[in-house]
Parts: C-alpha cells; structure tokens; sequence
C-alpha cells in the first residue's frame, strides 16, 4: 500500500511537474505566473496540511454534492486517492523546479540542431528534450523519490492502511510498540534502498555517452 | 545552372533589440553553388546563415527555398513562421553543421545520423542505417559509428555532424564556421570532407574564416560588412580586385 500510494502520487507530480516546469520556461506571463505561484505556496506549506485538505476539504466539497444527488451524510474522496493527490501536488513542485533546472542544463545546441532537421516539436521534446533532461534530472528525480516515500506515512493520518498505520495497530494491540515500529522502519528503508538501486540503473542509462570510454 | 535559385534572399533584415545585424541582404545561391560568406565577427554572417532555414527568424524581407517563400507573420516584436509545418518540411531539406557540431550526447554517431531520416522523413530504418553507414565510410568515420561523441576528436565530431547534414538528403547544405571550434590540426580533415562536397556539385552556403578554401574552393564570396554585402562576386575576380576598401582592409587582417 505504501509502495502504490507513493508510485501513484510520484507518478502524478511528474506529469504536474512537467506541465510547471514547461510553464516556467516556455509559457507566457500568466502560465508563469501561476506556475511560480504553485511551486512557492506547495514548497511553502507543510505537507500534513496538504493533505488535510485533500482529504477532510474535499469531503466539505463533496458532501454537500453527494446530498444533492440523494446521498446520506458524509461523503469523502477515498483515503488512497486523497492522499495520492496530496502527495502528487506537493511533489509536483519539486518535479517542476526539478525539471526546470534540469532543462536550462541541457545544451542549447543540440535542441537547435534537431530543430534544424526539421522536427516538429513533439518529436522534438520525445527525441532529444526528454532523454536529455532525465539525464540531469534525475539525482534530483531520487530525493523527490525518497521524499514522496516518506510523506506516504503521512496518508496514514486519513486512515489509510500503509506501513506506518498498520505498524501502529499491531503495537497497538501487541503492546510490542519497539519491536513493529522497527519493522516498520526496516521496511522504509528495504524500500528505499532498492529504488536507490533501480535509480542509480537508470542513471547509469542515460548517462550513456557521457562516461569516459 | 537552372532558372529558380536554390536559395534566394531579398532585402533580410534582422534586429535583435536595438541592434540591427542584417540591413537588407540580398543573395542567391544556385544549384551546384558554394558560397563562402566571409566577414568579421558581428557583421552577420552567422545570423543570415540562420535566418535561411528559420533558425532567426527575419524582421523583414524574404527567404525563398527552390522558389517557394517562406511565410512570415508579424508579430509584436517581429516576424514569426505563418506555418510551422513548411518551416518543418523546409528544414527537413536543408542540412546544418555547426560551429560546436551540436550531436545529440545521448545517442552513438550511428544513431544520430539516421535520427532525422527514421524519424522526420520516415523512411525505413533498414535503407536508412544502410544510408548512413556508407555516408560514415565516405566521411571516414565508420570505425566510430557505435561511439558515443564524447568519445570522438573535434574534427572526427565535425565530420559525424556532417554525415548527420547529409543523411538528410539536402537540397542545400549550411555550414556555420565549421572549423572555428577545431584544433589547427584538426581544421584539414573537416575541409577535405567539404571539399568533396563541393565537387560532388551540392549546394552549399559556407560562413567560414578559412580563406583558402573561400579561393579555391568556392565559386563565390559573399563579404558583410556591419550588415550589408560590401562585396561579393567569383573568388577570383573578388579576391584580386575588389573595390571595397573594407575587404582589402579584412584581407590584410
């Protein structure tokens, strides 16, 4: 549960991300503008409040919609989606600055020279800027990875059964607090150990043609 | 030589904030036509290179490929394209080489080269790397093909960007200060490649400093100066007496 809210919610503020950082750098005054917004209040907040909001304001939005259409009492966004959101929207400021700083990176000339051949600019963005791109942005990519990781404990707050929630009710009914809390922990860190691996993979991948032969 | 140029330029103008680079160039290269365009730094030469295949964008004046014009639209701050996709379809027929060659770093010099003909011109990969590995033999790189180009010496990079131009199968081909970027030992084996071009009969406009190859090389010089031709004409005719007092001056050094 952990690894899916957290991979839902990374793969949410990615697509975010890349919306901003391409706001910030090829948008106009207003896209800019909005984007700047977003990614100063997002950074700028404590995650836990983000995701009280998803959680408890959209069921002060929803419910009064949900009784108009003859629903009972309250009604809210599941805890998973709710909190894959939240995750998704605080980490898709840091995609955006992430992504942003990664592009101004990449060397102009090689952009112009595929522009020179006549690409259009999807085939451009999906030959040339993305490939480039990941390559610097991906150490970056990795700290996002790993704080996403460790704000999905926060879903627990919406009673959504991840490690840390589930940690709590074995302790709870064990008394063994100690013994589940390290579990959990032991858990975190397997996980983050592992994507640590994969990304370090990736890395290595597209920094092809940079490393010496 | 046929009727319609390969490239036409009529009065271009380009101004990039307060300062104006091109004042009104007008130019035409033919078929089988190697211009070198020579001139000091800032006088323009780069910038009217860029402007025939869009690259800047022209505030005025026209660009015309094999007789078809290129549309412009004003804008607030200039001209841009008035249709993308013959900007895309013109480009696709003109190749470029680089001062800093410009190869994209994540792909070998094999898969640079058939980038453009896979992709922009669809055609099939199998004839495309076919293509493209004779072209590498005819550049003398094709022991490099599966390097990346990080791994490869400026001229043998220069030259895999010229095998990139040319897997375009291009109607023209633009070189901006191709060997500026080289180490002197390096400059030879760029301009033998280019003058192996040339006597292919392509079609090539060349901002170069190598007089050498503006004399012997090319069929005609174009001099800017502060962003008009002071002079132009056949490098014999232009090299040995010129009228303009800039050129004999750019000449001396």
């Amino acid at each position: 549960m952990t690894i899916a809210v957290a991979l839902t919610g990374f793969v949410f503020g990615s697509l975010i991300g890349t919306l901003g950082a391409w706001a910030k750098i090829g948008g106009g005054a207003l896209a800019r503008g909005v984007a700047d917004a977003y990614t100063t209040v997002l950074r700028g907040i404590p995650d836990l409040l983000v995701i009280y909001l998803f959680y408890f304001g959209s069921s002060a939005v929803l419910t009064p919609i949900g009784r108009f259409f003859g629903a009972e009492g309250f009604v809210s966004l599941p805890g998973f989606l709710a909190g894959a959101l939240a995750i998704g929207v605080v980490s898709g400021a840091y995609f955006t600055e992430v992504f942003r700083g990664a592009y101004n990176t990449v060397s102009r000339g090689e952009l112009e020279a595929a522009t020179a051949t006549g690409m259009t600019r999807l085939l451009r963005f999906r030959r040339i800027v993305v490939p480039l791109t990941l390559r610097f942005a991906l150490p970056g990519l990795g700290n996002v990875w790993q704080q996403v990781l460790k704000e999905s404990a926060l879903i627990s707050v919406t009673g959504l059964v991840e490690i840390l929630r589930q940690s709590q009710i074995a302790a709870g009914s064990t008394r063994q607090p100690f013994t589940f809390f390290m579990a959990a922990a032991v858990l975190y860190l397997v996980i983050s150990t592992a994507s640590g691996w994969s990304l370090s993979r990736a890395e290595a991948h597209f920094t092809r043609g940079l490393r010496r032969a | 030589m046929t009727a319609v140029p390969a490239v036409r330029l009529t009065d271009l103008r380009k101004s990039f904030g307060p300062l104006e680079v091109l004042k009104g160039v007008s130019l035409e290269a033919h078929e089988g036509d190697v211009v070198s365009i020579l001139g000091s730094s800032g006088s323009g030469k780069s910038t009217m290179l860029r402007c025939i295949n869009m690259l800047a964008t022209p505030d005025g004046g026209e660009v015309a490929i094999r007789g078809e014009v290129i549309g412009l639209t004003p804008t607030r701050h200039g001209m841009r394209p008035a249709d993308r996709l013959q900007v895309d379809r013109m480009r696709s027929q003109i190749g470029m080489v680089f001062q800093s060659f410009n190869l994209w770093s994540h792909m070998t010099v094999l898969e640079n080269v058939i980038e453009a003909p896979i992709h922009v011109q669809k055609r099939p990969r199998a004839e495309a790397v076919a293509e493209a590995e004779a072209i590498l033999a005819k550049v003398g790189i094709a022991d490099k093909r599966n390097h990346y180009p990080a791994h490869l010496s400026g001229g043998q990079q220069q030259r895999a960007a010229i095998a990139r131009a040319l897997a375009q199968r291009p109607k023209v081909m633009l070189f901006d200060e191709p060997t500026s970027a080289l180490d002197p030992e390096l400059v030879g084996e760029v301009l033998r490649v280019m003058r192996s071009l040339a006597e292919e009969g392509r079609t090539m406009l060349v901002v170069t400093h190598e007089m050498g190859f503006a004399r012997d090389v090319s069929n005609k010089v174009v001099f800017l100066h502060k962003g008009v031709v002071e002079a132009q004409g056949a490098p014999g005719e232009v090299f040995t007496n010129s009228t303009s007092e800039r050129f004999r001056q750019f000449l001396a050094g």
